[in-house]
């Protein structure tokens, strides 16, 4: 085994990060360029493209093709879906979700979004800093990901004007600060050509900054999960009922948050109940401390009813358990929000029936300005009320993601029309301001 | 027709060559405050597979022998022992497998004591559901048929699969939990949202979801993780010599299905196979990688994607994988 593992890339770090930017600001084309200089494309992908872009009567490669995946995306030479790509490096596994920069699909880059540590802002040079590069900075704070590159792309087209960087990197640390975004990167690059993506490129000598490989390669990520509160939602109740594990209860679930160790005292919600952690079972053997993200089965001292939609917590790190509680919503449904309607809320391994009782407001992702609204339409994004009619154990998803967020699904249709973050109750954000203050962004 | 190995209808018997290890594990290492890519990726799958088995009624998981299910069965056992799997397996046979692959399959699911249910596209063509062109044709496109004909039959409302998104370029637009609607069929421009990872696994009857445990693993992953579980795989997978024909950009193993035509010759080389489909349309590389550590070091340098390879049939246009799926494939 040892000789594999010195083969093999060993058990590095995953780093899963977005791309959003404007139609054009070239964001297949910096994907492609991230693959094609790490090495990450093959050969007959290479040539199935390379023999495409002839096809088009263009010359030489267009990278873009590489994440173009569906039909009618190749048709259009538009993005519609989120594309997910893989590609490795001897320090770190990267995933990479290529998400739209269409007004029509904000929904599809939410969920880009929802995983990644990371975001990449793609800003076209000649173009500086567009309605739809703030809609996607607000995005990205509103999903809360730690950490934010702003790409200023297309530099060869504006002669790689230091000039030019300056004024974009100032004009969106102004309105970075309206969101209290703070610890952004600021990169002048050209995907075209492969100027500090991976390579420096010789071209922008007065940029002493990281490349983004460089940054992607090295920036912390540790502390991107709250390690301090152990949160554990059981999802499945293993009795075997053998002989041989006659009394044998585990409770089985991934660790969210926090972590946990052999005689822990636990509290179980929304019963109350308490107990001792007695083993941390798995598969390869028994675990005396287990961390998050890991899956684990739990075995406690004493004889409780538990069940899947329960979750275990540290007797002394609890949660909130609510009936009601505000949130910020992203309504992803052509279908809009009818508030008389019940709705199902699916959070952590729970399943609840749910009310709108109240929109509080709507934001203009574009101005950040608040306005008052009856309903929410697809991509709309506000402030509301919810009432569910079995409690939830919760954490305002700033604290946590994990348990603070919620996604909404049509009981008729069984589709998922909503993804929820859970707010503090009570607290408005801006403090000042009604227009474009502090909004429920949920920043570093 | 149905071979089953034995029968999980009744959960009281305990798991056959399955021991509890009731030892601590001995770290060689301090405890981490992140995990690694790989126990992150398992973390990740265990957790799908627990929400399908916790919130579908009817699921099964399709294993066919090859590698990417070999490394499902290991999750499953990760996610659900000392218990037993809460699904059947399901394997659509085409009729044109390897027959070394199925003599593992088989082998496989006994030592595991699960159920493994076989449908096979023989029933389908001689109940006159699948026509083909002629006998030798690859059947690999008309499995859809036979795999909905059995999600009808058990009334099957999700089925586990061993996708992977780095596989295929439509495969990289799939959710997690891919939904079908009541004719199998995928619609990627209409596909549900799906954040963090809060999966929503609700269907109306007839219509199922497919679930991709792995699909954010690449080849390497699984090659590295089979290496690190020590998972037999068949042993096609290992360099070996054999008889095959050069064809188009790639070589086509010969067998009762595949022929040499006018002016071909056969030639014997050492090869190894990428992926282990129907045996008419799916090409082994030449290679001299005789065990996974080889393969490792093969798979971390290679040039050529796994499909790229391999796959006749996804060769035919730049969009055949996506026309497929749309009708119901996997």
């Amino acid at each position: 085994m040892s000789a594999i593992k010195s083969i093999a890339l060993d058990n590095t770090e995953l780093l899963r990060f977005i791309t959003a930017g404007s139609v054009d600001d070239g964001k297949s084309t910096l994907i492609g360029r991230l693959l094609h200089d790490s090495k990450s494309i093959f050969e007959d992908q290479l040539s199935a493209i390379t023999h495409t872009t002839n096809k088009r009567g263009m010359k030489g490669v267009d990278l873009s093709l590489l994440t173009d995946g569906l039909q009618a995306e190749r048709e259009q030479g538009i993005t519609i879906d989120v594309a997910y790509r893989y590609f490795a490096t001897p320090k770190r596994r990267f995933i990479i979700a290529d998400t739209p920069g269409h007004e029509q699909y904000t929904r599809n880059m939410v969920t880009g979004a929802s995983t990644a540590n990371l975001a990449i802002i793609l800003i076209d040079a000649r173009k500086g800093v567009l309605t739809q590069s703030r809609r996607h900075t607000y995005l990205a704070s509103l999903v809360g990901i730690p950490h934010l590159v702003v790409a200023v792309n297309k530099m060869d087209l504006v002669d790689y004007s230091r000039e030019v960087f300056e004024r974009i990197r100032s004009d969106f640390a102004a309105f970075a600060e309206e969101l209290k975004l703070h610890n952004i990167t600021y990169i002048p690059m050209s995907a075209l050509n492969g100027d500090m993506v991976v390579e420096r490129g010789d071209k922008l000598p007065w940029y002493e900054g990281v490349t983004l490989m460089d940054l992607l390669e090295n920036i912390p990520i540790d502390h991107d999960i709250n390690l301090d509160d152990f949160r554990f939602p059981v999802q499945w109740v293993c009795r075997p009922q053998t002989e041989e594990l006659h009394d044998f209860r585990g409770y089985m679930g991934r660790i969210e948050s926090g972590s946990i160790q052999v005689g822990d005292a636990v509290t179980v919600l929304p019963s109350g109940l308490t107990s001792r952690i007695k083993e941390i079972v798995t598969y390869d053997g028994l675990l005396n401390h287990a961390i998050a993200p890991q899956s684990v089965t739990l075995t406690i001292e004493d004889h409780l009813d538990i069940s899947r939609g329960d979750m275990l917590v540290k007797t002394d790190e609890k949660p909130q358990v609510t009936k009601e509680f505000e949130a910020m919503l992203c309504w992803l449904s052509e279908q809009a929000l009818d508030p008389k309607r019940k709705y199902l809320v699916k959070h952590t391994t729970r399943i609840v029936k749910a009310l709108v009782s109240q929109i509080n407001y709507r934001v203009d992702v574009n101005t950040l300005n608040r306005e008052a609204a009856d309903i929410f339409k697809m991509n709309d994004i506000g402030r509301v009320r919810l009432k569910v009619q079995q409690p939830l154990v919760c954490d305002n998803y700033e604290h946590n993601h994990a348990t603070g967020s919620f996604i909404v699904i049509d009981e008729a249709s069984n589709n998922t029309v909503a993804a929820g973050m859970i707010c503090p109750e009570g607290f408005d954000g801006s403090g000042s301001r009604s227009g474009a203050g502090k909004l429920d962004g949920f920043g570093s | 027709m149905d071979i089953i190995l034995s029968d999980m209808q009744e959960f009281i018997t305990p798991v056959p060559n399955f021991v509890m290890k009731s030892e601590p594990i001995v770290l060689k290492r301090r405890p981490v405050r992140q995990l690694g890519h790989m126990d992150a990726l398992e973390s990740e799958s265990i957790h799908i597979l627990r929400e399908v088995a916790a919130e579908c009624a009817n699921p099964s998981l399709l294993f066919s022998g090859g590698k990417d299910s070999i490394v499902l069965l290991r999750l499953a056992e990760k996610a659900f022992r000392p218990g037993r799997f809460p699904f059947p397996l399901l394997h659509i046979d085409t009729g044109h497998n390897f027959p070394e692959v199925i003599e593992f399959r088989d082998r496989r699911a006994s030592q595991l004591g699960e159920r493994l249910i076989v449908r096979s596209m023989e029933d389908s063509i001689k109940q006159g559901r699948v026509v083909l062109r002629s006998e030798n044709q690859s059947r690999n496109a008309f499995q859809s048929i036979t795999l909905l004909d059995a999600i009808a039959e058990f009334r099957f409302d999700a089925c586990i699969g061993g996708a992977r998104r780095d596989e295929e370029k439509a495969r990289a637009k799939e959710r997690i939990f891919s939904f079908r609607d009541e004719f199998g069929q995928w619609d990627p421009k209409n596909q549900r949202p799906e954040l963090w990872d809060i999966y929503n696994t609700r269907v109306h009857a007839g219509e199922n979801i497919r679930v991709f445990p792995i699909s954010n693993w690449t080849e390497l992953d699984v090659w590295e993780y089979i290496a690190r579980e020590q998972l037999e795989v068949p042993h096609i997978y290992f360099a070996h010599t054999r008889e095959v024909i050069r064809r188009g950009n790639g070589l086509l193993p010969l067998s009762h299905l595949v022929q040499p035509k006018d002016g071909e010759q056969t030639e014997n080389l050492m090869v190894r196979f990428r992926t282990v489909g129907d045996m008419s349309c799916t090409c082994p590389v030449e290679s001299t990688a005789v065990n996974v550590a080889e393969i490792i070091a093969e798979t971390a340098i290679t040039r050529i994607t796994e499909r790229g390879a391999t796959r006749m049939d996804d060769q035919t246009s730049d969009a055949s994988m996506e026309l497929r799926k749309k009708e119901g494939y996997f």
